[in-house]
């Protein structure tokens, strides 16, 4: 039976049709899916980590103790899961261990567009690229194959529009594998100088023998059409080059990312006029052809920056232009907003009127830099926002330290800003921290995490305290405020910068849109009472807008937080 | 076949998802090749949101470009304005009059502009406008208006709606499946 799948859930089926048995993952964007469907499987333990690098090496340790193992992330995740994965490469696995991590060109979801490629290369382990949701879940079983044939964890590239793309997937049962016996083996896995020195010929030697096996491999597909054109290409640009130039051009369309084979692209270009590589971000394929070799052209047209898209392809090798209406006026941008009833939305309308400086991080709350709230100054990647502003307000001092909060939620603190409060307390700045406690992983579209009380199956869970974490870090002065209630919140915030310590506030309320959060009413606005002052469009609520002269709430959007009403001094906003 | 293209586009939240998995579910049903694109993450935060659907005897790129779309399905008028340049020559657009002003527009910034339906009509487009909003509130809940949507649609593709109820089916709740049957009834009605 064919089925519509994402190409995350059609990964998933893969690891389940392959007999994975562990999972652990921490969420990101694109790749989030993927944990959260294989979860779905009762033959597969599934579980959510505090961050990247716990997820892989439990993957890692899954692996050594003889089970097929899997762990996922987005390109970023990678960087935090770099430290296992370089040296994972030298002990190679027991059963086989796959890695999914997803790029985003085009930073659709990231604070950066960085190529994992460079990852796979340097950290010497394998790494393929499916292209389709069918792909996905044929490499996601190719994956653990290559994995235990070349005793290598196996990167598997997705990108935005694979992993979150729907096409046909057909599906098969499940191949149940027995845990590999474990056998003590110090030289392979305890990795001291001593044994790692002997790891890496044996390392370069497997690279050797996978670059060999590529050549043969049914992962790369050639497609010979009209050969004046050849493009060699990977993934989803493949997608975009088939769709632009369909039988006009020959395809080398490479399943391998490293090591890449390199007889069948001189074999290909040796057929083909002109040679285009075809691939998103940095040229690592062109590199690679351009070593050994081979005439091609690639970043000289296409760039590498952003996604590439059908369009492009013809532009710059067909010199087509599509034609088509447009607008005649300006059409008002929509970026993305906090929710209506947020909780975020209190507190950082207190950090906007106290005119702090705010150390931002990674989540829904990095909405809280955009108009009309404009309350962050920095934000560089998961758990900074903590750590950046120790390092702050060294280099600023005493006056720095009552003018500013770093601001973190709940899961991005569990996942990286542990460490950053810890370094605030032992190296002694007087750093306020905020965490935004939403009691959910809320970016990434709603994910448990160590401090809400349930696992990822949903089951009830050990929930972290995160007030007696904080104490247990070394900061005494720890409070919990409400951000609905916004002049106590303010009065709290005040009151913390102007400690001679360090403190931590806990900006406490689940988010708005969990399911077991009631809401109320829709507030409706009193247009006797109302002046049309726009007092209530300061805290930039999506519901709230302007009719008239008069500020209007759209009941559709409002869930009754009450936090407009707080804004109102007239009292024209009510139940 | 050459391959068709559908846009579904909107405010994070009004439901596209289930919208593109609906008419994947109709496509899928009829044995077309299909790819759904769509995107998650921080623009499903209030942003404005785009999934493309495209079906074909073999589809390539999930992505949907400038000049590409034969329909584009729009829940709320600015969106239509905004991406009436992806619309192929001769396509359709199916629009909700349902308005959201962007936070640029609420902060005082930039202005909604007015009359985008006629305005998109003087340009010789066709364009079905429906008040997908009060329809989904008579068929019991605001949050049906993309079902609406759906039902209108419906009248604009050749398949049987026997193949759009099997694809509410597969892909709506059975607890909400009336009410989301009522929603669809009322968006094919609307269409005429």
């Amino acid at each position: 039976m064919k089925k519509l799948m994402l190409g995350n859930e059609a990964f998933a089926r893969g690891l389940y049709e392959a007999g994975c048995k562990i999972v652990s993952s921490y969420p990101g964007t694109p790749s989030t899916e993927i944990t959260e469907e294989i979860a779905k499987y009762d033959e597969v333990y599934a579980e959510w980590a505090p961050n990247e690098k716990v997820a892989m090496e439990v993957a890692l340790g899954a692996s050594i103790g003889g089970a097929r193992s899997f762990c996922a992330m987005k390109h970023v995740g990678l960087n935090v899961a770099a430290d296992p994965l370089y040296t994972a490469g030298y002990t190679g696995v027991t059963a086989g261990m796959v890695i999914a991590v997803a790029d985003d060109p085009g930073m659709h979801s990231s604070q950066n567009e960085q190529d994992s490629r460079h990852h796979a290369i340097a950290s010497k382990t394998l790494m393929i690229e499916p292209s389709d949701s069918a792909e996905c879940k044929e490499f996601a079983k190719a994956a653990y194959e290559l994995s235990e044939m070349f005793d290598s964890p196996v990167l598997v590239r997705l990108s935005t529009r694979v992993s979150h793309s729907q096409s046909a997937v057909e599906l098969c049962d499940r191949e149940e594998k027995d845990l590999v016996p474990y056998e003590k083996k110090a030289a392979k896995y305890v990795m001291m100088p001593g044994n790692a020195i002997k790891r890496h010929p044996v390392v370069e030697d497997k690279l050797a023998k996978a670059a060999e096996y590529a050549e043969t491999s049914p992962l790369n597909k050639l497609e010979i059409n009209d050969t004046a054109i050849g493009v060699i290409t990977s993934g989803i640009s493949y997608q975009y080059a088939k769709e632009a130039l369909g039988t006009k051009a020959s395809y080398l369309k490479l399943g391998w990312v490293n090591p890449m084979p390199t007889q069948i692209i001189k074999d290909f270009c040796a057929k083909c006029g002109k040679v285009y590589v075809i691939e998103e971000l940095d040229g690592i394929i062109e590199s690679h052809c351009k070593n050994i070799g081979v005439d091609v052209c690639g970043k000289e047209v296409f760039g590498c920056i952003g996604e590439i898209s059908q369009t492009i392809v013809a532009e710059k090798i067909l010199g087509t232009k599509p034609e088509f209406d447009t607008f005649d006026e300006a059409v008002p941008v929509r970026p993305p907003v906090m929710c209506a009833g947020c909780p975020h939305r209190g507190l950082f309308y207190c950090l906007s009127k106290i005119g702090v400086t705010v150390s931002g991080d990674i989540g829904c709350y990095t909405l809280g830099a955009t108009p009309p709230l404009c309350a962050m100054d920095t934000t560089i990647c998961m758990g900074a926002s903590i750590s950046g502003l120790h390092g702050f307000n060294k280099a600023r001092g005493a006056e720095s330290e009552k003018k500013s909060v770093a601001v973190i939620g709940d899961s991005t603190f569990m996942h990286s800003g542990m460490t950053g409060l810890v370094n605030v307390a032992y190296n002694a700045s007087n750093t306020t921290v905020i965490i935004l406690d939403n009691s959910i992983t809320g970016m990434t579209g709603h994910q448990q995490n160590p401090t809400t009380g349930k696992n990822l199956k949903g089951d009830p869970a050990y929930a972290v305290d995160l007030e007696a974490l904080c104490h247990a870090l070394g900061i005494n002065s720890v409070r919990v405020v409400d951000p609905y209630h916004m002049a106590e919140t303010e009065k709290v915030i005040r009151e913390e910068l102007e400690k001679e310590e360090p403190s931590v506030i806990i900006s406490r309320r689940p988010c708005a849109l969990l399911k077991y959060v009631k809401h109320k009413p829709a507030l409706k606005v009193d247009t006797d009472k109302c002046v049309g002052c726009k007092m209530c469009l300061k805290v930039g609520c999506p519901a709230i807008s302007m009719k008239d002269g008069k500020s209007v709430i759209d009941h559709t959007q409002c869930v009754g937080c009450g936090i407009c009403t707080e804004m109102c001094k007239l009292g024209a906003i009510v139940e | 076949m050459e391959t068709r293209s559908i846009m579904i586009v909107g405010v994070g939240g009004q439901g596209s998802l289930l919208a593109s998995r609906i008419i994947g579910n109709v496509l899928l049903s009829q044995n077309y090749d299909v790819k759904v694109s769509e995107v998650h993450g921080m623009s499903q935060r209030g942003g404005s949101v785009v999934t493309y659907v495209k079906y074909g005897d073999d589809v390539a790129s999930p992505v949907v470009e400038k000049g590409e779309a034969d329909i584009i399905i729009s829940f709320e008028q600015l969106e239509a304005a905004r991406y009436v340049q992806f619309l192929k020559k001769g396509g359709h657009i199916v629009t909700s009059t349902q308005q959201i002003d962007p936070m640029p527009v609420i902060t005082g910034a930039a202005k909604y502009p007015e009359d985008i339906i006629p305005k998109l009509e003087a340009k010789g487009i066709d364009v079905i406008a429906v008040d997908a909003l009060t329809l989904a509130e008579q068929a019991g809940t605001a949050k049906a208006s993309n079902v609406v949507l759906m039902g209108v649609v419906s009248t604009k593709m050749q398949f049987d709606e026997d193949v759009w109820q099997k694809a509410l089916e597969q892909c709506v709740p059975p607890k909400f499946l009336e009410l989301n049957k009522k929603a669809f009834a009322l968006g094919r009605q609307a269409a005429g």
